[in-house]
């Protein structure tokens, strides 16, 4: 089969790009589009290091195959901060110590974009099941649970 | 069928580097033409906060803010030598190398101060905002900046240092183990509370009081960091992990985080930590190394904890409820 | 805002002198904070040089085994795959890391000669213009095995007539100096059994344990203008990993550059060497960049774990709770090959006894070869499975006394001063003063005299009757 042209809004701007058939979501940002933000971590649906907006919903972008998608709206972390100010979520795991090496936290921020996009007023156990699919081996996740929290909050008028 | 609450302790000690081939590792440092110090290293951050530990040490020494240092590593044409980041080594080693770097670099800004304020270099200090001053007599004073330029345009001085840190090669002596392999040592206690299901053997720990001594908390939030993450990794390990789940057998290997279990963010206890400092003659200011140990004590803590709740002694890691479930058959008199 | 941030307990080691720092002591923004909210962080990864290949494994399906024959007819023919390295590409392919350090022998072909020692061991690097087709290359490698007996418990391997695991050493252990494992001897632990009130013998077991950092092992080597390779690499170690493979390629080592230092998690798994070899004769060889990355599999399983650890403990112990003597006898489980386990090993006879002063010592300290995935440094290693053999041992006697586990562990307690079992006297310890502030935390009681004791003065306790 032969590549096809795909087309996507990234970030509020369009992109249009050749892509194989089969080729991932992932592999397309990062590739094509050079957005390196989301991450390879398991390239098999296991990790949410790659996980995206589309549409408004988070997916793992290594699961979606770039083709079955094309027109669809997509939002990564480098489309998150406005006018180069952080917004609220990346600032609270700026300040709250949310990060230590920093490999999960693209997919963690786009987790907790999508929930409080959603619900602006999250419990723990809402923020709980939002990130229940991003693996972190560094923080032993309370500081992520308790930043997003406090995004929320920040958000909130 | 109930859950049985349990508590459980442990006690630990933790080495400071493990050097017995020898362990170096050197910082360079030098002023650019407005006052910026570039520390030049090829160490490693795996996330721990290596960069920012070391930066913060380069400014205690120099006597100067944060936003005068950057931290350039970790490349072997520029950076000078490092053996790595283990054995708890980074903060001890590295910050020791760029804390020597830092003070011979601060000897010739002074020198440099005192040429360009006539005064002599020992009546100088920092003021810590950028600032270098005649003791006494604050209004005579240069900024940084204006002292660098002065150092490449005027003096041709180059502000600079070099440091290194080394731990000297220790042999064995093999008939009695007889060693010097590491610097210092940190300690922990931690208290595990844990609630074991009798039915399913699931084991939950609910809160872990951690208390460490530490040297020196070089920044109190990444201690946190590192106490936290460390105590989840604990906890993982006791509970859940492991690449062959019947060992010695290798059949039922896991390939993903789908078959690879560890705690998700529903599964953390209430921590309840505290720091003690009792400062290592050798450590960058008393600091000693805890970036492994934090995953330590918490397994025994969780295995005292779970004989504590139910009678049954676990042996063999991990935790799992079928080991659980067998104990308390066992106990039971329900042998199979 | 809030991080949580522990305020350090001055009321413990208050005669310390109070320093005056500027910024030692603060709570400081991480550096790299900012460019991870924002997603600029630059992992190795993250650089997409062009005409970039890339390389997967063909690797061992078999836990030992003769290599009969390696047919690559078919994965040559997969659209796509470039080339396909075996060790005769690797100008010195039987390696062993801490040779550095003067560890020997070299034990470890970079990719297998002859026969395998464990499975998921590699055989042939498949070179292809994408990672589809080298997956696709490496599926299609049919390798031809003798099968050979295999020996995956630590202690079959040390038992007579155990198949041996790896021809370099000679036997299914390290040897430390003429000796079959790392020693500790202190005092005498046998006449310490014999005037003992309780002796108490228990036996401790782990499995491995996979690092699991979110980023996986690899590098991208991009071949410079001036002849030098720069290899973008997620090592732990920069000049470590240099050296080793400049060895390995028997090229001067100025002939290579490491750029790193920024790592998705390392936790000891990322020291092996695992990966700049083959990608750098892969790129000497078609003059184009390449690419080596684990896929999460091969990080969960072919990835060095923590070690699995057998641990006995027997010990010596008065009715007072005392303990007078510990005899460790301890296995390492290395795998097929010694990476840092004959090190690790040596840690964990460093850290005998424990945080204890026990005036009788004895320890054997196995590093064993089996047909396994090798094991390697991870968060502790040495001391993290010991630490839970250890505690679990203290608990476990406190119990058997009817006696209060942490006034137990007080008694016990080194202080500085003490001569510990490698001969390395204690100093600026604090055992005693955590586990008292950990009693404080749960509302533990204590009686005065243990409240009271401190790791500076030794005699504070022996007043208490020791």
């Amino acid at each position: 089969m032969a590549s096809q042209v795909v087309n996507l809004r990234v970030n509020e701007r369009s992109r249009e790009f050749l892509a194989a058939p089969g080729t991932s979501l992932l592999s397309s940002l990062r590739d094509a589009l050079g957005l390196m933000a989301a991450k390879r971590g398991c390239a098999q649906g296991s990790c949410g290091t790659c996980t995206v907006l589309l549409d408004g919903r988070p997916v793992m972008s290594c699961l979606v195959a770039v083709e079955t998608v094309d027109g669809a709206s997509v939002r990564t972390l480098e489309g998150v901060a406005r006018d180069g100010e952080l917004d609220e979520v990346q600032a609270a795991f700026l300040e709250g110590f949310a990060t230590q090496c920093g490999f999960c936290t693209a997919g963690m921020i786009m987790s907790a974009e999508a929930l409080l996009d959603r619900n602006p007023d999250p419990t723990r156990e809402d923020v709980v099941e939002a990130i229940s699919g991003n693996v972190c081996r560094c923080t032993g996740y309370g500081p992520i649970v308790d930043a997003i929290l406090d995004a929320a909050a920040r958000r909130r008028p | 069928m109930a859950k049985l609450r349990g508590r459980g302790y442990a006690s630990v000690n933790y080495p400071t580097g493990m050097n017995l081939g020898g362990d170096p590792s050197q910082a360079l440092i030098h002023a650019t033409t407005t006052g910026t110090f570039v520390v030049s290293l090829s160490s490693v951050d795996l996330g721990q906060g290596l960069k920012t530990v070391v930066a913060q040490c380069a400014a205690e020494t120099l006597g100067l803010p944060m936003e005068n240092i950057l931290v350039d590593t970790a490349d072997t044409d520029t950076g000078p030598h490092c053996m790595g980041t283990f054995a708890s080594r980074g903060t001890h080693r590295v910050g020791n190398a760029v804390i020597m770097a830092a003070a011979e670099a601060r000897e010739v800004m002074l020198a440099v101060a005192a040429e360009e304020l006539e005064v002599d270099a020992g009546d100088l200090e920092t003021d810590g905002t950028g600032y270098i001053q005649v003791k006494g007599a604050e209004e005579k004073r240069v900024h940084i900046t204006d002292l660098a330029l002065a150092a490449h345009f005027t003096h041709g001085r180059t502000i600079s240092g070099r440091g290194i840190f080394l731990k000297e090669k220790n042999d064995p002596v093999p008939e009695t183990g007889e060693m010097d392999p590491d610097s210092c040592q940190a300690h922990a206690c931690t208290v595990a509370v844990v609630e074991v299901d009798d039915e399913t053997g699931v084991v939950e720990v609910l809160e872990m009081h951690n208390a460490y001594e530490i040297g020196r908390a070089l920044n109190p939030a990444m201690v946190a960091q590192q106490v936290e993450g460390g105590a989840w990794m604990g906890m993982s390990h006791a509970l859940f992990e492991s690449t062959e789940p019947y060992y010695p057998t290798r059949d039922h290997g896991p390939g993903d985080f789908n078959e690879y279990l560890m705690p998700g963010p529903a599964d953390i206890p209430m921590y309840h930590n505290a720091i003690l400092e009792r400062p290592a003659g050798n450590g960058p200011f008393g600091a000693k190394g805890i970036g492994e140990m934090t995953a330590n004590a918490p397994i025994p803590a969780i295995a005292n904890a779970i004989f504590d709740a139910c009678g049954v002694r676990l042996d063999t890691m991990p935790f799992t409820p079928e080991r659980v479930l067998r104990g308390l058959d066992e106990l039971r008199g329900n042998h199979h | 805002m809030r991080y949580k941030t522990n305020p350090i307990d001055r009321t413990y080691f208050a005669d310390e002198p109070a320093e005056d720092f500027n910024v030692i002591g603060s709570v400081v923004q991480r550096s790299d904070a900012l460019g991870h909210v924002t997603g600029r962080t630059t992992f190795f990864e993250d650089l997409s040089p062009p005409d970039l290949l890339h390389v997967k494994m063909h690797r061992s399906t078999r836990h030992h085994a003769r290599i009969l024959g390696v047919d690559l007819t078919d994965a040559l023919a997969v659209p796509g795959v470039v080339r396909i390295l075996t060790h005769a590409d690797i100008p010195n392919n039987v390696f062993t890391p801490l040779k550095l350090i003067g560890v020997q022998p070299d034990d470890e072909p970079v990719l297998a000669e002859g026969k395998v020692r464990y499975l998921g061991e590699p055989i042939c690097a498949v070179v292809a213009e994408t990672e589809a087709a080298a997956y696709e290359g490496a599926a299609r490698v049919r390798v031809d095995y003798e099968e050979l007996p295999a020996v995956l418990d630590v202690e079959e391997a040390l038992a007579e007539g155990a198949p041996i695991v790896n021809e370099y050493h000679g036997n299914n252990y390290f040897t430390y100096e003429g000796h079959h494992c790392r020693r500790i001897r202190f005092g005498d632990v046998e006449s310490a059994f014999a005037a003992a009130d309780h002796v108490f013998e228990w036996r401790y077991q782990s499995a491995p344990i996979e690092h699991a950092p979110t980023e996986t092992t690899g590098c991208i080597v991009v071949p410079q203008p001036d002849g030098r390779l720069r290899i973008h690499s997620d090592t732990q170690a920069c000049f470590f990993t240099l050296d080793n493979t400049a060895l390995i390629l028997g090229t001067p080592f100025n002939k290579l550059r490491i750029v790193g230092g920024t790592v998705g998690g390392g936790f000891g798994g990322k020291v092996d060497i695992a990966v700049e070899p083959v990608a750098c004769v892969a790129a000497m060889l078609t003059r184009q960049p390449v690419k080596y990355v684990y896929s999460r599999y091969e990080e969960m399983q072919v990835s060095s774990p923590r070690a699995a650890e057998r641990i006995y403990i027997k010990d010596a112990v008065m009715a007072d709770g005392r303990i007078t003597g510990r005899k460790i006898t301890l296995y390492v489980d290395a795998g097929a090959y010694s990476r840092h386990s004959p090190y690790g090993t040596t840690k964990a006879a460093a850290h005998l006894p424990g945080p204890y002063s026990i005036p009788n010592v004895w320890a054997d300290c196995h590093c064993v070869f089996t047909n396994r995935t090798p094991s390697s440094a991870m968060r502790g290693f040495g001391v993290t499975i010991g630490d839970f053999a250890l505690e679990s041992q203290m608990d476990r006697i406190a119990r058997e006394l009817s006696m209060d586990p942490l006034r137990l562990r007080l008694i016990n307690a080194y202080r500085d001063g003490d001569m510990k079992a490698h001969r390395k006297v204690a100093e600026g310890t604090a055992l005693v003063e955590v586990i008292q502030k950990a009693a404080e935390m749960v509302g533990h009681e204590l009686p005065a005299e243990y409240r009271q004791m401190s790791s500076m003065d030794r005699a504070s306790m022996d007043r208490e009757g020791r």
